[in-house]
């Protein structure tokens, strides 16, 4: 077992920057909001599956913690990002208008790596993970590979990133839970049927569907790689914040940070069903006394 | 700015803080790491830790709370990845040290006699997400005094030992005296409030921890309290403030509190470069009201009214 497990992913070239950044587009795109940065120290070394950091607020904003968002295309020294306003720091960062300056840290995080020349690669998103799998089908296709895609979400209006995909992929297949376009239902169906054809899968989307994908892909023996979304307080890996149970090198666990350890991890790696758990395995659980910890205390009976 | 931490001269009166910068190396892309007084770690234990269960924090008016719960390498880790890694880059390492037992912290302090690049020791008796959290040991006075005099004992006597106190007690200043008397060389304030956030939606707290450490500009005032009793009640003893520092204007107000140096945590994940920019905007801001030395400062606003007045004069 511990031989077939992926490679974690190597670290990226550059180190991140952090200046503010111009507002130069923002456009709504379905349930979201998509802006466009002027910030040519981070769009010109920016790799697939990467991402950005974003003080909120202004400089005398109560929200300290930064947002941490994948970038979703780069290009003339700009870079786009998918913002979904749910709470006040995303819904100032969708109420941006070009013009307006944010203080941005990136490129963060360990980009998707690369298949071998020729590995036919199948793309998973969901929601708008599916934007940070955009600059991956892009680069992959312009290096001659066969790629595919699968993009779901609960509904139409919760889709990502449709039309760039469909440039970039065939087959396409386009999901939503109740059915409003598209085959209803989860990716989990189409992906199943895909994955015997592809050579790598890459995915990016909540935990569950990662988990799945992931599984999905293991049990017919192909590698995937995976963009977690955990939530972050820094993004640059100080904070200890992110962590998630990952299998090492080693083939030991330990609480990764998925902001530099990550966002991306072999499929196989990341302890799915152990997220928020502390397993008594992880290294270091020893020195917690795990067995009497108050995180168990604390379940609903 | 010349400054010193017990006694040992610093390039700058201003560091990271324990727990917000890990052991230094994330923020070497943001600035120099030589330029600041140091670099105090992440507190380090004897064997690894994995720390809690996230969810690990939440977001909170003007800060932050976190259960991280010390996740670290462990002496081995610290002594053979993290501090040569600060000393071939010129930093100093300020390096935090925690235990449950007292003969743990002597014990850290022993592996630490010699390091290269240590300026001294932190001795974090205050981390409110250990496990026994009903017994930390800055809560009481006597406890405290035991290990700072255990630390200060096995430490190499070139390392300044300083205590870091939390403002979870009654009275700070009784914890602050006996670990002066037991030998700390100075004293660093303050640790995190113990805190709670629940969670409307799924109705039960948000962190795996349940309780975590409240940290930022919220805490600042507390911080500053702190700083102002004990300073008061202990002139000559040196003080490391830290609390929701996040601008030069900031840390000079720990500074006329009676804080030498201060210590840039939590602003740290909202801005990487903040302890760079905190020296740069303490010296202007010291600079604007005349003082031509940070010594001068120190203290300053416990002063009376006739003592301060002229060029000084508010």
């Amino acid at each position: 077992m511990r031989e077939k497990l992926g490679q974690p992913a190597p670290p990226p070239e550059h180190d991140p920057v952090q200046g503010l950044a111009v507002v130069v587009g923002s456009r709504p795109v379905s349930a979201y909001t998509e802006l466009t940065l002027e910030a040519p120290d981070i769009a010109d070394v920016a790799q697939p599956g990467q991402f950005v950091a974003f003080a909120v607020g202004g400089p005398t904003s109560a929200m300290l913690l930064r947002r941490s968002i994948a970038i979703a295309g780069v290009g003339d020294g700009r870079f786009s990002v998918v913002v979904s306003a749910r709470a006040a720091g995303s819904t100032w960062l969708a109420g941006l208008r070009p013009g307006d300056e944010v203080d941005v840290v990136g490129p963060l995080g360990r980009p998707f790596p690369l298949p071998a020349p020729g590995t036919p690669a199948l793309l998973v998103g969901g929601g708008y993970g599916a934007a940070a799998l955009v600059g991956l089908g892009g680069l992959l296709r312009s290096r001659g590979h066969e790629v595919a895609a699968v993009v779901g979400a609960g509904d139409e209006a919760r889709l990502c990133s449709v039309d760039e995909l469909t440039e970039v992929a065939a087959p396409f297949v386009v999901t939503t839970d109740d059915g409003s376009v598209g085959r209803q239902g989860r990716v989990t169906g189409p992906v199943a049927e895909l994955v015997s054809g592809a050579g790598v899968v890459y995915a990016c989307g909540p935990m569950p569907m990662l988990e799945a994908v992931a599984g999905l892909a293991t049990d017919r023996g192909v590698p995937s790689w995976v963009a977690v979304e955990e939530s972050m307080a820094c993004g640059i890996g100080v904070c200890m914040t992110c962590v998630l149970p990952v299998v090492g090198a080693d083939g030991r666990s330990r609480f990764a940070r998925s902001c530099v350890e990550g966002p991306v991890f072999a499929g196989d790696r990341v302890r799915f069903r152990d997220v928020g758990t502390l397993p008594p395995d992880v290294v270091g659980a020893d020195a917690m006394g795990v067995a009497h910890t108050p995180a168990i205390e604390g379940e609903t009976p | 700015m010349q400054a010193s931490i017990g006694g040992r001269p610093v390039v700058s009166p201003v560091l990271t803080a324990s727990g917000c910068s890990s052991f230094g190396q994330e923020l070497d892309p943001f600035f120099d790491l030589a330029s600041i007084g140091a670099v105090v770690t992440k507190s380090v234990q004897l064997r690894p830790r994995s720390g809690r269960a996230t969810p690990r924090m939440a977001e909170t008016p003007s800060g932050m709370i976190n259960s991280i719960g010390l996740q670290g390498p462990g002496i081995e880790g610290l002594l053979a990845d993290e501090l040569p890694w600060l000393a071939a880059r010129g930093a100093q390492a300020f390096v935090s040290i925690a235990g449950s037992r007292t003969e743990d912290f002597a014990e850290l302090a022993e592996r630490l006699r010699g390091a290269p690049g240590v300026l001294g020791l932190e001795v974090n008796i205050s981390c409110p997400n250990v496990e026994s959290r009903g017994e930390v040991f800055a809560c009481n006075p006597d406890a405290s005094a035991e290990v700072l005099a255990a630390v200060r004992a096995a430490a190499d006597p070139a390392h300044p030992v300083y205590a870091k106190l939390t403002p979870d007690v009654t009275d700070i200043v009784s914890v602050a005296r006996a670990c002066a008397d037991a030998g700390a060389n100075g004293l660093s304030m303050i640790n995190t409030l113990l805190g709670l956030v629940i969670d409307t939606d799924t109705m039960r707290p948000v962190l795996g921890g349940v309780t975590g450490g409240l940290s930022g500009p919220a805490v600042r005032p507390v911080a500053l309290r702190c700083v102002w009793q004990v300073h008061q009640a202990l002139p000559n003893v040196p003080i490391l403030g830290m609390g929701g520092i996040r601008t030069g204007l900031d840390a000079l107000q720990f500074v006329l509190a009676g804080a030498g140096a201060v210590s840039v945590g939590t602003a740290v994940f909202n801005d990487p470069s903040a302890p760079a920019r905190i020296h740069a905007e303490l010296a202007e801001a010291l600079g604007e009201r005349g003082f031509g030395r940070l010594a001068d400062a120190i203290g300053y606003a416990h002063r009376a009214p006739e003592e301060s007045s002229g060029r000084h004069g508010r």
